[in-house]
């Protein structure tokens, strides 16, 4: 498919490529800028538990701190691999 | 009381001392009186692009730790009468500077000058910090680079909850855009990130646009901040950049790409 778009000189235009990757980095590290400082370590060994009982990629988990008012929600998604 | 304005990026190399310079020198000649101030503690470098280097007696450091009265430490510029360059120290201790010692100079400089420019040194660190934990107002310098308009936003990260504004739960700094070694030709090649993108990912406002230009390696060069070179492009950009922190509406220029004719490219350019 590659070797296709190459052949067509489709190829896709570096500078859109880069605003890509930027706009999801950025808002990953605007999810990262308000949370409190325990989150990365918290993250980190909730995978460690998940992992000793299912197999999961690094990235397959993602975490979340959203805060109301009155309560805050703490929110975890993993995605657990197809058995 | 003067606006103290940081200029900042995260990144190295992007440009911040040779806007800082340049600012500062176009808003002295727009009559105000200025002060520009090196916090890039063990490296300075704003004396060098001041091209007052060898004037140096006393510094920031020195001012902080009694050593020397601010006006022994100041400079005045050899070009713009209302401008002055306040040098780092080439110390190397990184604890040298306080939050404690940077406030008074800032709040003893506030009395006489109009506006405050703290040139920031590259990374997260304290000095990083110190150059913008009191500032009014911030310029964000980028270049249409993946590295740096992600360092932009980290540091956007910082000037909303590091600062003094920040904890004290005032106003919050005004964020400013700067795009340095923008270079048209390659944006319209689809080589470059154009401005509207880096403005969308950033999400502040813009407040100028300087061109890559052959005229800023000349001016550090010879010390002489860029600004002064009215003829070129990178000059007026500056120029243009300085009247909009003035509030002025000015439009932009020198970010659209003109094709060169076949004869212009047969006889050269004129200077850039």
């Amino acid at each position: 498919m590659k070797l296709l778009d190459f052949l067509r000189g489709e190829r896709k235009k570096s500078a859109s490529v880069a605003k890509e990757r930027l706009q999801i980095i950025v808002a990953h590290q605007r999810g990262q800028r308000d949370q409190p400082d325990y989150m990365p370590m918290l993250e980190r060994e909730l995978l460690e538990v998940i992992r000793r009982y299912v197999k999961v990629e690094q990235d397959a988990i993602s975490i979340s701190l959203d805060r109301d008012d009155d309560c805050s929600v703490l929110e975890l998604n993993v995605t657990l691999p197809r058995s | 009381m003067a606006k103290i304005i940081v200029v900042t990026s995260g990144k190295g190399g992007v440009g911040k001392t040779t806007s800082a310079a340049a600012i500062a020198t176009g808003l002295a000649l727009r009559g105000n009186k200025t002060v520009v101030i090196d916090f890039d503690v063990g490296l300075r470098n704003l004396d060098l692009i001041m091209g007052c280097e060898r004037r140096v007696v006393y510094d920031l450091v020195n001012v902080i730790q009694g050593e020397a009265g601010l006006n022994q430490a100041l400079i005045r510029d050899k070009r713009v009468d209302n401008l002055h360059i306040l040098p780092a120290s080439q110390t190397r201790d990184k604890d040298a500077l306080t939050s404690e010692g940077v406030e008074k100079v800032l709040e003893s400089l506030s009395e006489d000058f109009d506006y405050i420019l703290c040139d920031s040194p590259a990374g997260i660190e304290r000095g990083a910090q110190l150059a913008m934990y009191f500032a009014d107002e911030a310029v964000v310098v980028t270049n249409p680079e993946v590295s740096s308009v992600r360092d932009s936003d980290r540091i956007l990260g910082l000037l909303a909850s590091k600062t003094r504004r920040a904890e004290r739960n005032q106003e919050p700094i005004k964020e400013h855009l700067l795009i340095t070694r923008y270079n048209p030709a390659r944006v319209d090649h689809g080589d470059m990130l154009n401005l509207e993108d880096i403005r969308e990912i950033l999400a502040i406002d813009l407040i100028g646009l300087i061109p890559e230009s052959e005229a800023v390696l000349r001016a550090s060069n010879q010390g002489i901040p860029v600004t002064h070179d009215a003829n070129s492009d990178a000059g007026q950009a500056y120029t243009d950049t300085v009247s909009r922190l003035l509030g002025e509406d000015v439009p932009l220029r020198f970010h659209e790409y003109q094709k060169k004719s076949l004869l212009s490219r047969v006889f050269g350019g004129g200077r850039r």
